[in-house]
């Protein structure tokens, strides 16, 4: 029975902004569109004939988990990871500090944080966390605007970075240089960002080259490529193109965030107190301790890249708040049958595309073995979209389809066009709609 | 019958087996990558190219036989850092968008690593610290 469950079942997606691709759209930088690629192959899966996009509900608030179990066989959630680890540190709430998300957020056009308008005019800024979300906004703080200007940034951004005094950006990590997070790739752009340079302190990477040999792969590599950066002399054109360089970035180790010092008005960061730590242990689970001695940078700006988080969406809806995920095994929700979830929600906010494609395909694989195996009943017949739909409506929700979001594309587009750039997107959810409207 | 020869000489054979151990035929013309291959036959390997090429995601992760992947050219560091992020990686991986059909290819078979399992092993990357 499955081969026909399978080539009969249809697929609804349910998402709460009018615009779909979640974090492809509002997380991956816009100087990667190669990444955003991936839209394509997602627009493909959107135009299938068993499958459709309802935006602008969220599911939560718009219509219950309940209600969608009755209309549905299986309910696969992917709400991703929508908050972060908050930075609880004294003077956390003064002027010039914020989330690497928001800032993200920010940059991408993402409705919700278009009134941010990060504090961007001292030299020096600082970000917490050793992540590819973490390079990602070093990069666009430090990229040339010519760059820029050619991406999907938003307008308004673009502006902001313009005018940006921000000319040194610094990585700071509470662990060593074989703990860091992010990969090669990120850490290689970085590396050959035009109009920088990277600013390594050679004495973190001495006797490493004996520990790297043993390393797997991944992680040789990217080491390899901090060592011989921070301690093999460039030669000739890297020369002078670092000698030349107005901007600078660097990684900052063995630290981590005390208090952030306010200005003398009390208002603004004029900079942060680390804590200088050390290691115990070996390899990525080493832990750090601190050693009791502080160290104060100055800075105007300060950003927490120190990880996304899951929100428990329902009660009914378990949840393991320590890692922050929906407890599954293979994409199947324990002891809530009917229910699945996938991505960053299933996982935690780690990996990249590629990882969060393999999760899916396992998710998918437990659904339909369990439709195989009786575990799902799908003997009942369902309303689906149908009967949320009535409920939507009710309530005055006005979902907007896949081919209204292609309205709302065009229209991105068509004003990218005048400013020169790939895309200009629409930052107001009700301006979403009225395009969508039209 | 000469042009029809001609065409034929310049194509090239390639086996492809898919996840689930399925075996697909495709074809390709000399110089195509297997990113291409897999697009122009409208092969059912899902997810496979999804940057399209660009050496951004790794999706087109592909596995060799040992005779060929020793005669592969070289690999450049752009696709090995590709590469590092890749499912089920194994001694004679590459990435499909990067390799380019070549005569002696003709009937070579490529395999998609199928890495449910695997997954759980590789080692995340933490978007935090
Ligand atoms: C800043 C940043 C940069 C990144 N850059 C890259 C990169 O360069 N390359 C790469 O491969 N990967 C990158 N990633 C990782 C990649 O984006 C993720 O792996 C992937 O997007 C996770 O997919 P997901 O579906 O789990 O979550 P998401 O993409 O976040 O999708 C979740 C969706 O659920 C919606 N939602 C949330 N709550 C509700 C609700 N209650 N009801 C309905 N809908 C809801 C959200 O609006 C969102 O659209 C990056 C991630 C971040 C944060
Ligand atoms: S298609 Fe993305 S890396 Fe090859």
């Amino acid at each position: 029975m499955v081969p026909e469950y399978y080539e009969s079942s249809v697929v609804d997606i349910y998402e709460k902004l009018p615009v779909p691709f979640g974090l492809v759209r509002f997380g991956v930088a816009p100087d990667h569109p190669e990444v955003k690629n991936v839209i394509n192959a997602f627009t493909q899966t959107a135009h299938h004939d068993r499958c459709s996009f309802y935006g602008n509900v969220t599911v939560g608030k718009d219509v219950s988990i309940e209600e969608l179990k009755q209309a549905y066989h299986a309910l696969v959630l992917t709400y991703g990871a929508e908050t972060n680890r908050t930075l609880d540190i004294p003077g956390k709430n003064l002027l010039g500090v914020y989330s690497a998300r928001m800032f993200v957020g920010w940059y991408n056009g993402l409705p919700e944080n278009k009134d941010l308008n990060p504090e961007l005019s001292s030299e020096t800024a600082v970000i917490l966390g050793h992540g590819n979300v973490a390079l990602d906004v070093a990069r666009i703080l430090l990229s040339p605007i010519d760059v820029l200007k050619k991406t999907d940034i938003a307008g308004h951004a673009l502006e902001a970075i313009a005018t940006s005094k921000v000319k040194r950006v610094l990585l700071v990590g509470r662990r060593g240089p074989l703990q860091v997070a992010f990969t090669i790739k990120e850490l290689r752009e970085m590396i050959n960002l035009p109009d920088t340079r990277p600013l390594l302190n050679p004495s973190d990477f001495m006797g490493l080259k004996q520990a790297v040999k043993d390393l797997p792969r991944p992680r040789k590599r990217l080491t390899e490529l901090m060592i011989k950066t921070a301690l093999e002399k460039s030669s000739g054109k890297e020369v002078e193109r670092q000698a030349a360089a107005t901007k600078e970035w660097g990684l900052q180790f063995l630290r981590s965030p005390l208090e952030i010092i306010p200005s003398n008005d009390g208002k603004r960061v004029a900079g942060i107190r680390l804590s200088v730590n050390k290691m115990e242990g070996l390899g990525e689970s080493a832990k750090f301790v601190q050693t009791g001695d502080v160290e104060d940078l100055e800075c105007g700006l300060v950003l927490s890249s120190i990880g996304y988080k899951s929100y428990p969406i329902d009660p009914s809806v378990p949840f393991d708040h320590r890692l922050g995920i929906i407890p599954n095994n293979l994409g199947r929700v324990l002891h809530a049958s009917g229910l699945y979830c996938s991505g960053w929600v299933k996982r935690g906010p780690t990996g990249v595309i590629v990882t969060t494609m393999h999760d899916g395909f396992e998710t998918a694989e437990t659904v339909l073995g369990d439709v195989r195996s009786g575990l799902l009943d799908v003997s009942a017949s369902k309303g689906g979209s149908k009967v949320i739909g009535a409920l939507l409506k009710q309530r005055g929700i006005r979902p907007v389809t896949f081919p209204e979001w292609e309205k709302i594309d065009n229209v991105e587009v068509a004003r990218g066009e005048q400013a020169g750039k790939p895309r200009e997107k629409l930052l107001d959810v009700q301006q979403m709609i009225e395009v969508a409207s039209q | 019958t000469g042009a029809r020869l001609q065409s034929s000489k310049d194509k090239v054979s390639v086996n492809f087996i898919n996840r689930d151990g399925e075996k697909l035929k495709a074809e390709g013309n000399l110089g195509d990558s297997l990113l291409d291959v897999v697009v122009h036959n409208n092969l059912d390997i899902d997810g496979f190219g999804a940057c399209e090429g660009t050496l951004a995601c790794s999706t087109c992760h592909l596995i060799f036989e040992e005779p060929i992947y020793k005669k592969l050219d070289d690999i450049t560091d752009e696709e090995m850092d590709m590469l590092d992020l890749a499912y089920g990686l194994s001694e004679t991986s590459r990435l499909g968008c990067q390799i380019c059909l070549k005569k002696w290819m003709d009937g070579m078979t490529v395999e998609v690593p199928s890495d449910v399992a695997d997954a759980r092993e590789t080692k995340d990357i933490d978007s935090g610290s």
